[in-house]
């Protein structure tokens, strides 16, 4: 299948790049890993007239935790972000959502940031990102600003990302000391889109619960950050009691549709379980007694 | 637009249109047929070639972007000396039915080797995740890839 004729630019430097997408940003497309993008060309249901290719663009694909930020690069490729050594030490959340993400051969061109700027409702990292209160940096000419990953999927494949932005960097609080997370995916085989998913974050304060932070995807028109159970768990005494209550109000507050991954009651029903094995595994991890 | 990029060792230069699939420059330009398309939607991994020695799908990346890297199909696997360890394993251990997903199931074998040595059925199972074998004649390529790893492993190690 062929994709409809497009201009192509590769840009060398970050500063060219932006100047690109000043001049073409309404008709163009940054090319990243291309594992979302190509597809959609080759069935049509995107033609853009250019595609801006920032693959070659140094310093864009860094792993780095400093001043209580762990930095990720727009760039990293999800297997890059799967063996990086302070995310496996540091970041279970994403350690375990990253060798889950499609299949292992994809995983070697597929991006962070072309995932979360893609805004699919069924990517993995967009639920990792709001569990862990994270935040991305877009860049133009015009300067820099920085977007809570609550605020970056408007809708379906839709982002807050103006079409003269280029997302260059993904910050993640630091954990604290006691803190854990995980990822849990029901796929119907390697390579397929999440059935259902939940991102889990958690952190323990003086014996409570002080932060959690729960992303589910494929369950909605964007990744859902599941505020009640995040509420309701605050402060609250870590255990099975917490957890079954944060199991209903994330299933609660879930809009899966039926398809041919189940139905929608299915659906439901596995994020209220995943939500609660996932904050128990969470809590065990950051140390709860 | 002409891009100039090494495959199997040698240099090529080539003019495509910027659409043009990696997979269809390498096989209709180049003539490099071994390289297959199978679901031609990023499912199925028949496509895979090695970009730097990573193993991608050439069925989802444009031919442009290969410019100024190196690419192996199959057809470069073979060594001076004969098969490669990995093609001579899928040989002697029937790693294949149809053949239809051969090329890609051994580049991406030579792959994990390449990286790790000395995998475990684990390791293996998970490395040709992303490659389907309609005939699902799994089990003997795990085995065809255990045997390349044992061949090639140091006596001493």
């Amino acid at each position: 299948m062929l994709p409809a004729p497009f201009e192509y630019d590769r840009p060398d430097t970050l500063e060219e790049a932006l100047q690109l997408l000043a001049e073409h940003g309404e008709d163009a497309k940054v090319l990243a890993g291309g594992q979302s993008l190509i597809p959609l060309m080759k069935l049509r249901f995107a033609a853009p007239g250019r595609l801006i290719d920032v693959n070659r663009i140094e310093g864009l694909d860094g792993i780095e935790e400093s001043d209580g930020f762990l930095r990720i690069g727009a760039l990293v490729r999800h297997n890059a972000l799967a063996a990086s050594d302070v995310i496996k030490e540091r970041f279970p959340t994403i350690a375990a959502a990253a060798p889950m993400i499609s299949d292992p051969i994809v995983r070697n061109l597929g991006t962070i940031g072309g995932s979360l700027a893609h805004a699919d409702p069924s990517g993995d990292l967009g639920s990792v990102m709001l569990a862990l209160g994270a935040s991305v940096v877009v860049r133009s000419t015009a300067g820099e600003r920085e977007i809570a990953a609550a605020d970056l999927a408007e809708g379906p494949f839709q982002s807050s990302i103006a079409p003269n932005e280029l997302l260059t960097e993904i910050r993640v609080p630091s954990p604290g000391p006691r803190s854990g997370g995980t990822y849990l995916k029901l796929e119907r085989k390697i390579g397929d889109f999440a059935t259902v998913a939940a991102a889990i974050f958690l952190t323990l304060e003086n014996g409570s619960i002080g932060r959690a932070g729960i992303g589910l995807t494929s369950v909605g028109l964007t990744n859902l950050k599941a505020d009640a159970a995040e509420a309701a768990l605050s402060g609250a005494s870590p255990g099975t009691d917490a957890w079954a209550e944060a199991g209903r109000l994330a299933a609660e507050a879930a809009q899966p549709s039926t398809d041919v991954r189940g139905s929608a009651d299915y659906k439901r029903h596995v994020v209220d379980v995943y939500v609660r094995r996932g904050l128990a595994a969470a809590a065990e991890m950051a140390g709860a007694a | 637009m002409q891009i100039t990029f090494t495959v199997n060792g040698a240099e090529k230069t080539i003019d495509i249109e910027p659409r043009l699939l990696l997979v269809h420059a390498i096989r209709e330009q180049l003539g490099l047929t071994g390289t297959h398309i199978g679901c031609d939607t990023s499912s199925c991994g028949a496509c895979t070639v090695l970009l730097e020695g990573q193993p991608v799908k050439s069925c989802t990346m444009f031919g442009v972007q290969a410019d100024g890297r190196e690419v192996t199909t199959v057809e470069g696997m073979m060594r001076a000396d004969g098969l490669h360890p990995v093609q001579a394993a899928f040989k002697e251990h029937h790693g294949l039915q149809c053949g239809f997903c051969t090329p890609a199931m051994m580049l991406v074998g030579a792959a994990l080797l390449e990286r790790n040595p000395n995998p475990s059925d684990e390791d293996i199972r998970w490395a040709i995740s992303g490659n389907i074998c309609r005939c699902t004649g799994y089990m003997n390529i795990v085995k065809a890839i255990q045997a390349a790893a044992a061949s090639t492993e140091p006596a001493t190690a």
